[in-house]
Parts: C-alpha cells; structure tokens; sequence
C-alpha cells in the first residue's frame, strides 16, 4: 500500500508543474517575444497532465483511450494542416465549440455512470454528494451554451450566414431557456431517484442550454465575432472547471478557472480596442445590415490601374491599409510585392494594421506575416495616425469601416465613436474594392466620396498585381 | 482541517485571480494567438474524459466518454498546432 501513496503524492507534484507550465506559458504567449516558446510550454504542460491521468489511472483496458487520442489527434492535425491562413478564426471558433461540449459530454457521461447505469435507484446528489451535482449541471449548461454558440460564431465569419437576425424579447427568452434548462436539471440530479427520467430531464438541459448558445449569438454582427469567441472561450474554461468540480480534480479546476479569468480580461482588452462596452456588443444589433439606412453614394471618382500606378511613380510616401478583402481574396503576396516594387522605386511604404482589421484582432498580421512582409514595415493605429497627413498616397485594400470618417463625424452611426485609421487625411486615397457594397456595418462609407479618394473596382489580388506589374514596367 | 469542498473553492478563487493577474497588456497582434492559445488550455477537460474511458464495455456512459475525448483530443492538439502556426508566421521576427 505504501508504493501507492507515493505514487498518488508523485501525481500531485506534478501535477503542480503541469499547472507552472501553463501559468508560465500564458504568460509568456501574451508577448511578442517570447510568445511562440510560451505556447510550447503550454503544451508540455497538456502532455504531463495526460500523462499523470493515465498514470493515476493504473491497470485498465485501454482500448477506448488509445481509440479516442488517436482520432482525436488526428483530426485535430488534418483540420490545422488543411486550414488556409484566412480561416484561422473560424478554426478558433470551432475547437473552442469542441472544448465547451467535451466538458459538458463528460459531465453527462459521468451522470451516465454513477446515477443512470449504476444498479439501484438514488438521486445524483445521494451517489455524488451535492456539489458534483451542482457544479454537473453548471458544466452541461455552460458547455453547451458555448458549443452552438460556437458553432453559430463560425458560421457568420465564414459569411454562410450573412445577417444578423433580431430575436423578439431575447432576454426574457435567453433567461428562460437558461432558468428552465437549470431548472430541469437540478430536479433529474437532486429530486428525481427514476433513472429514465432523470436521464431524460438532463437531456432537456442540455438542449435547452444549445438554446441559450443560440440565442445568444444570433443577434450579434459579424464584426464582433472576435469578442463573442473570445467570451465563449472564456465559458469553455468555466465549463471545464465546473466538470472538475464534480470529478473533484484540482488540476482540471485550475486550469479551467485560469482560462475563464483570463479569457474574460481578454475579452476586456479587446472590447477596449474597439471602443466597445462587453454589455453593448452583447446586446447585438451592430453590423447589422438589416434596420441601418445604407444611404446613396454622390459622385465617387474611380479610375484604372494604369493612371493610378502614374501617381504611384511620384509617390514618396506610401501607406497601405489592409482589411478582410485582402485576407478574402488571399492578396497579401500581391501587397508584399507592391510594397517592394515601391521600395525598389525609393518611396517608405507602411501597412496600418487596425486593430480589429480582418475578422479577428491580429487576423492582418498573420496574412502578411505569411506572404514575409517584413514586421518593421507593420504599424499599429495609434503609432501611424499621426503620419496619414504627410503621407503622399493611402492604398486602401479590401478595408471599409475601420476607415470610415463617420465614426468620428457622425456620432449617432452604428459605428460612431469607433477608432478608425485617418486615411482621408493623406493627399490622395486609392481605394480597392470590388463595389460600393457596405462592409460588416451594413453602413456608406463617407470616405468614398472624398475629393482625394479614387476607386479602384476589381480583384483586390489583380489590382495589386497590376499596379506592381505597371511600376515595374517603368522603371 | 478543510473539508474538501473548501479546498476546492480555496483553488477555484485562487486560480481565478491568477488568471486575472496573468494577463494585462496584449498588444493587437497577439490577440488571436492568445485566445486561441488559451482556448487549446481549456481542453484540459481531457483528463476528465481519460477517468470516464476504463472499461471495455460500450456502454452509454462510454460512448458518451469516448465522444468527449475525442472532441477534447481535437482541441487540444489542433488548439496548440494552429497557435504554433499563427505565431511562426511572426514570432521570432522583433
């Protein structure tokens, strides 16, 4: 008996390291620098918490462990192998969709378990004990919530549902699915001793709770997906903690709890880079294109890539603006090879990267990051505002609200109050974009009416192409 | 002496404010990263589908145990590769 004590207090210990691995690897992956080696410590610190379960485990048959990493592994490598650089938030969404709903299937196959195949018939709170009851019910219903949520949050970034719909009396309904789902599965854990019943009143909870996932997200604009994601990662982590409650596992509640915390901060930081309050991206309605006027456009001036790549001759000062459009139509080699046509000709080329450019906060610099545009030449909002005046052309590609003036003219816009990047500042703005269609805001961008802004209509990739093909071509 | 209980609550507040200690300034470029990093930890939920999995016969519970493993699994190994490969890009560069 003496070998198993000390193999359990060996588990313990390290688990506490698994836990420094993780708390050490966060902190490292929130910098720059040091981000990358942050995520593999991260991951060691998965790998040594496997490896002490299945040591703590023993002598079992091991047939559904070995069947369950395996896939699970592999599809985790096929869907990351398979991703193109634009998709990298969907794929977020959808793994933190994973984690909410394993975290909710354990808390059910663990009900499963101990209360519906276990001989007798006793409540889950009397086989348990009343916290693992308790904080069971918390995990299926906060692990569904994230997983339609999820699922639904992948969804409006990859554009296969485009609208935003408004839900009549969201609230009282997101109450009261969440109130009844409770509801519903603190009487199959604590007051029913039938095991049918119980079985089917969890099931009600676990479908009442994809409700509130559902209902939570719908009404919410693609834009704020980025936020949305973020919280619902945040949930997944409560999820997990709740299940560690009720497996009484200290490793699985502090690595839950660590992820929840931080990823409400995160979710904090992130409303901030967008001039938002949590409360109002929540209550949905923004981006939009339904309820908002989309207003007519007066005279826009838009010209061809020839003439355009003539001012681009005399230019010494360039900025390009990149927005989801470039990421869409994969143009970032096209961009990097502009940028360097320009570079050759003597001009300083800038990209202003917005803080919540593209589909996802830091969504612009992995693009770019892929095509090898150098780092130094990527500047933040705050950094390159100032500059836009002196700046000779802006190229604005596939961008749209994050340069719309309105957010600082006009107040009461959707987007009013928004930080944007102040291209219409620079003495002469291109443009391209294959229409005048609104971006996620459902909005008219005030900026494309400007004297100094011209359009150039097309392919954001053939555009760049062609605007590089005529620089090279006169040198 | 705690009961357990207590010491549980004792962890969930403690590691709640690690968690909001941990992270203070992100800058806009590791905003994806981190939550997708974060979101990879979150999977620690695996080791909670481990314990469910021991026995041969399929029965519901199984099933149900396996199912959470496997999504667990994907999260978890999928959550770290795509992170790896999102700070590859540009990590290393400054």
């Amino acid at each position: 008996m003496n070998g198993g004590i000390e193999i359990t207090e060996l588990t313990a210990l390290l688990a506490l390291a698994s836990i420094a691995l993780f708390v050490v690897g966060l902190k490292r992956l929130s910098k720059v620098r040091t981000s990358r080696t942050g995520n593999a410590l991260m991951a060691s610190g998965m790998l040594v918490a496997v490896v002490i379960t299945l040591v703590e485990i023993g002598l079992v048959d091991y047939r559904w462990i070995v069947t369950g990493l395996v896939i699970g592994g592999g599809l985790g490598v096929l869907i990351v192998v398979r991703a193109r650089a634009t998709q990298m938030p969907e794929i977020v969404a959808r793994f933190n969709g994973f984690g909410g709903a394993a975290s909710a299937l354990v808390a059910l196959s663990l009900f499963w378990l101990e209360v519906v195949e276990a001989p007798g018939e006793a409540t889950a709170a009397t086989v348990l004990g009343g916290t693992a009851a308790v904080t069971l019910v918390l995990s299926v219903l906060i692990g569904a919530t994230t997983l339609s949520g999820s699922i639904l949050a992948e969804l409006k970034l990859r554009g296969t549902l485009e609208a935003s719909q408004r839900i009549p009396m969201r609230t009282v309904l997101m109450g009261l699915a969440a109130l009844g789902g409770a509801a519903m599965g603190f009487v199959a854990t604590f007051g029913v001793e039938d095991p049918g019943t119980a079985a089917g009143l969890i099931i009600g909870l676990a479908a009442a709770s994809l409700l509130v996932g559902l209902i939570l997200v719908l009404p919410i604009g693609g834009a704020d997906m980025p936020v949305v994601i973020s919280l619902l990662n945040s949930l997944s982590g409560l999820a997990a903690a709740a299940t560690g409650f009720a497996l009484n596992n200290h490793l699985l509640i502090i690595a839950g709890t660590v992820v929840g915390a931080a990823g409400l901060i995160l979710t904090q930081i992130m409303c901030v880079a967008m001039n938002r309050s949590l409360i109002n991206v929540i209550a949905g309605g923004y981006g939009e294109g339904g309820d908002v006027e989309h207003g007519e456009y007066g005279t826009v001036i838009s010209t061809d890539p020839e003439s355009a790549a003539m001012v681009l001759e005399a230019a010494q000062s360039v900025i390009i603006v990149p927005g989801y459009g470039l990421a869409a139509a994969r143009a970032q080699n096209a961009a990097h090879d502009l940028a360097q046509a320009l570079i050759d000709r003597g001009a300083s080329v800038r990209f202003a990267i917005h803080p919540v450019a593209g589909r996802m906060p830091g969504h612009m610099n992995v693009v770019l990051a892929e095509a090898e545009v150098p780092y130094e030449l990527l500047s933040e909002m705050d950094e390159i505002n100032p500059e836009f005046s002196q700046t000779d052309v802006a190229i604005v590609v596939g961008a749209n609200d994050v340069v719309n003036p309105a957010a600082k003219e006009q107040p009461d816009s959707p987007i009013g109050g928004m930080p944007i990047l102040d291209v219409e500042q620079a003495r002469r703005v291109f443009v391209i974009k294959r229409s005048l269609s609104p971006g996620y805001a459902g909005i008219k961008n005030d900026l494309f009416e400007r004297e100094n802004t011209v359009m150039l209509y097309g392919d954001a990739k053939e555009m760049l192409t062609e605007l590089a093909n005529e620089l090279e071509a006169v040198r | 002496m705690m009961g357990p209980l207590l010491v549980s609550i004792y962890v969930f507040v403690l590691a709640g404010f690690l968690g909001f200690e941990l992270i203070t300034k992100v800058p806009p470029t590791l905003h994806t990263p981190l939550m997708s990093g974060a979101n990879a930890m979150s999977g620690i939920t695996i080791i909670g589908a481990l314990t469910l999995v021991t026995v041969a016969s399929p029965s519901v519970s199984v099933v149900i145990g396996v199912a959470a493993l496997i999504l667990a699994t994907i999260n978890v190994v999928g959550g770290f590769l795509v992170t790896d490969r999102m700070l590859a890009t540009f990590g290393g560069r400054r």
